[in-house]
């Protein structure tokens, strides 16, 4: 039986390939528009037809982002480290297809994707760390001339968009997610353009540790297209338009504007390196509180 | 799906004979159980399909601001407050005070208590008052109860009554106990319009949707509504659906119009649009019209006035500019 089984089909079977899909909300769906784009490796063959988002798949995952939001900040600083330390343990386990996709996509030795993507899952463990150690470091007690107990605290800004690095497909997509979402934020990210795939395979880890629908939403695509509606949407409060270019992130900071929405510049930045702490307090807010106590 | 319904005819009127209908309870259970029964599949699927069409730009800033136009904009809260009901007032005045050429919605729905308060903050302007009666919204109480409930608040200055039916007299088929029900409330509202809500989430079947509708208007009422909003399942398109047909087929053979109001569960431009195109194919233009379609709602508006801002501004809106209700 086994042996008429794998004879019959290990020559000739046909592979079932994946479709690589938006995530939404926790959910998979294609793109609204019914679109989709032709993802190449470095050597430009043929890898997958990704889902190309358009400007309502953008509004969906804000609205989906939104409604994510009480539920994601209200969460104990301890229960989200949980979370995202889960994350990294899901990461693990899908190594070996990252070092794939990675090596596939950005065209470098296994060797060297495997650094990459060895990275990228120490950088996620970083992050959840910081979950409740920020509020140590960006918070404060308050000297005041008056009878009140002062004290300041970092609270998460609310809908984050973020513009993927385009070069760097894994390292560089958690090394902006992370910092994000630790603090209490949800996120809409907007994938590298020409390598979609390792976020999708992210995504599919996220759906599967125990992150909440709606606090990570990955859409695919045209940057060019999807990211002005994001910069422009009343409804985000930050972006971060690290994998835009300098021109765009100029109109995008611009179209930013409407609604004040906080900016994070896109700069020169080595991915590989040990991060600091900016891209982590660049979507916080600070609360103070002036408690009265008795003289 | 189309059936007409054919009512028993006086001869030679065209009309059908109400006071043969509903002289007796066997008289009028043999007539709404002669109505033609409702394909449930085909329903559904009609309903589905008209859901798809794609209404863009120009007709659909047409859409949001019709819908906006018939929205009850309704509070039915254990915890109303005269000023919550003033707010709500206010902003069915002006629901988006930034653009002034946002239409006004078609009227403030609250319970009884509240209609002073209402009426007092509408004073001058052609939103109406609608008020919840008859023991809203189970409707379990002595007749005598539910017609004090209506008079009080027509007293009140209330210019729609929403009055729920008896649904327990009507599943065991005492169909003339609710028709006089009916009758008699119609008769207690005097010039205020009477919205008859049928509760189709209890109701089961949309053949019992299709009796009840008929029920309703032969009583007199001036409108059908779906559900009171605190039973889940609330309107549904295919109940709808339903709904329209019999007033379309009570149309064509009394001559009476009579309006469809679903309410509750509608929360979305899209949600809106749907019901918009529901009437368009299934009614016509006739009841296009605040007077004759009314959408009962209260966070319908907001998303209404978000697509509308996105379609001034370009740029996507969002829950912060708008008032909570």
């Amino acid at each position: 039986m086994s042996e008429r089984l794998s004879s019959g089909g290990a020559g000739n079977r046909i592979s079932v390939r994946k479709t690589p899909k938006l995530f939404i909300g926790g959910k998979f769906p294609r793109s609204e528009s019914g679109r989709s784009y032709e993802v190449a490796d470095s050597k430009g063959h043929f890898v997958a037809n990704a889902a190309m988002g358009s400007r309502k798949d953008a509004r969906d995952a804000v609205v989906a982002a939104r409604k994510a939001f009480p539920g994601w900040s209200a969460a104990t600083a301890y229960n989200r480290g949980q979370v995202l330390y889960r994350v990294a343990e899901l990461l693990e386990g899908r190594r070996s297809q990252f070092v794939d996709e990675v090596a596939a996509g950005e065209g470098v030795s296994r060797s060297k994707a495997t650094a990459a993507v060895d990275a990228a899952i120490d950088r996620w463990v970083w992050y959840a760390g910081w979950s409740d150690k920020v509020s140590q470091v960006a918070g404060s007690a308050n000297q005041v001339a008056g009878p009140y107990f002062d004290f300041s605290v970092p609270e998460p800004t609310g809908v984050v968009a973020v513009i993927a690095p385009q070069e760097s497909s894994l390292l560089g997509l958690v090394s902006v997610l992370a910092p994000a979402i630790v603090t209490g934020n949800t996120v809409v990210v907007l994938a590298s353009e020409a390598r979609p795939l390792p976020a999708v395979t992210l995504s599919e880890v996220l759906a599967t540790s125990d992150v909440p629908g709606g606090v990570v939403n990955v859409l695919t695509g045209r940057t060019d297209e999807v990211a002005p509606w994001l910069a422009s949407h009343m409804d985000v409060n930050a972006i971060d338009l690290a994998g835009a270019g300098d021109a765009a992130a100029t109109e995008l900071q611009v179209a930013a504007a409407d609604n004040l929405k906080r900016v994070l510049r896109p700069q020169r930045t080595d991915w590989t390196a040990t991060p600091d702490l900016h891209r982590m307090l660049a979507h916080l807010e600070t609360k103070t509180v002036w408690h009265p106590i008795g003289v | 799906m189309t059936t007409t319904a054919s009512p028993p005819v006086a001869s030679g009127t065209g009309l059908p004979d109400v006071s043969q209908i509903t002289s007796s309870d066997s008289a009028l259970r043999r007539f709404l159980h002669g109505l033609p029964g409702v394909d449930q599949v085909g329903a559904e699927a009609r309903a589905a399909m008209l859901s798809t069409r794609s209404i863009k730009t120009s007709a659909k800033a047409w859409a949001i601001d019709l819908a906006i136009s018939m929205i009850d904009l309704t509070t039915l809260e254990g915890q109303d407050t005269p000023g919550k009901v003033r707010a709500l007032c206010a902003k069915a005045l002006r629901p988006d005070p930034s653009v002034a050429d946002t239409p006004r919605v078609a009227a403030i729905c609250v319970y009884p208590d509240m209609v002073p308060v209402a009426v007092e903050a509408l004073r001058g302007s052609r939103v109406k008052v609608a008020s919840v009666a008859t023991a809203f919204p189970s409707g379990r109480s002595s007749l005598a109860v539910k017609l004090a409930d209506t008079r009080d608040a027509v007293a009140a200055g209330a210019d729609e009554i929403d009055m729920v039916i008896d649904r327990g007299a009507f599943l065991s088929g005492r169909y003339l106990e609710v028709f006089e029900e009916i009758v008699a409330v119609k008769e207690a509202c005097g010039e205020a319009h009477l919205k008859v809500i049928l509760e189709t989430g209890e109701l089961d079947t949309y053949d019992n949707v299709r009796r009840a509708s008929w029920l309703g208007m032969l009583a007199g009422g001036d409108f059908i509504k779906t559900s009171t909003g605190k039973i889940a399942p609330a309107a549904t398109l295919p109940v709808t659906l339903v709904m329209l047909e019999a007033v379309r087929d009570f149309r064509a053979t009394t001559g009476r119009q009579v309006g469809v109001k679903p309410a509750g569960g509608i929360r979305t431009t899209k949600d809106a649009i749907k019901y918009l195109v529901l009437v368009n194919e299934t009614v016509g233009d006739d009841w296009l019209d605040p007077d004759w379609f009314r959408l009962g709602a209260s966070s319908l508006l907001n998303d209404l006035l978000m697509q509308r801002t996105k379609a001034v501004t370009g740029r996507y809106s969002g829950p912060d500019y708008f008032t909570l209700d």
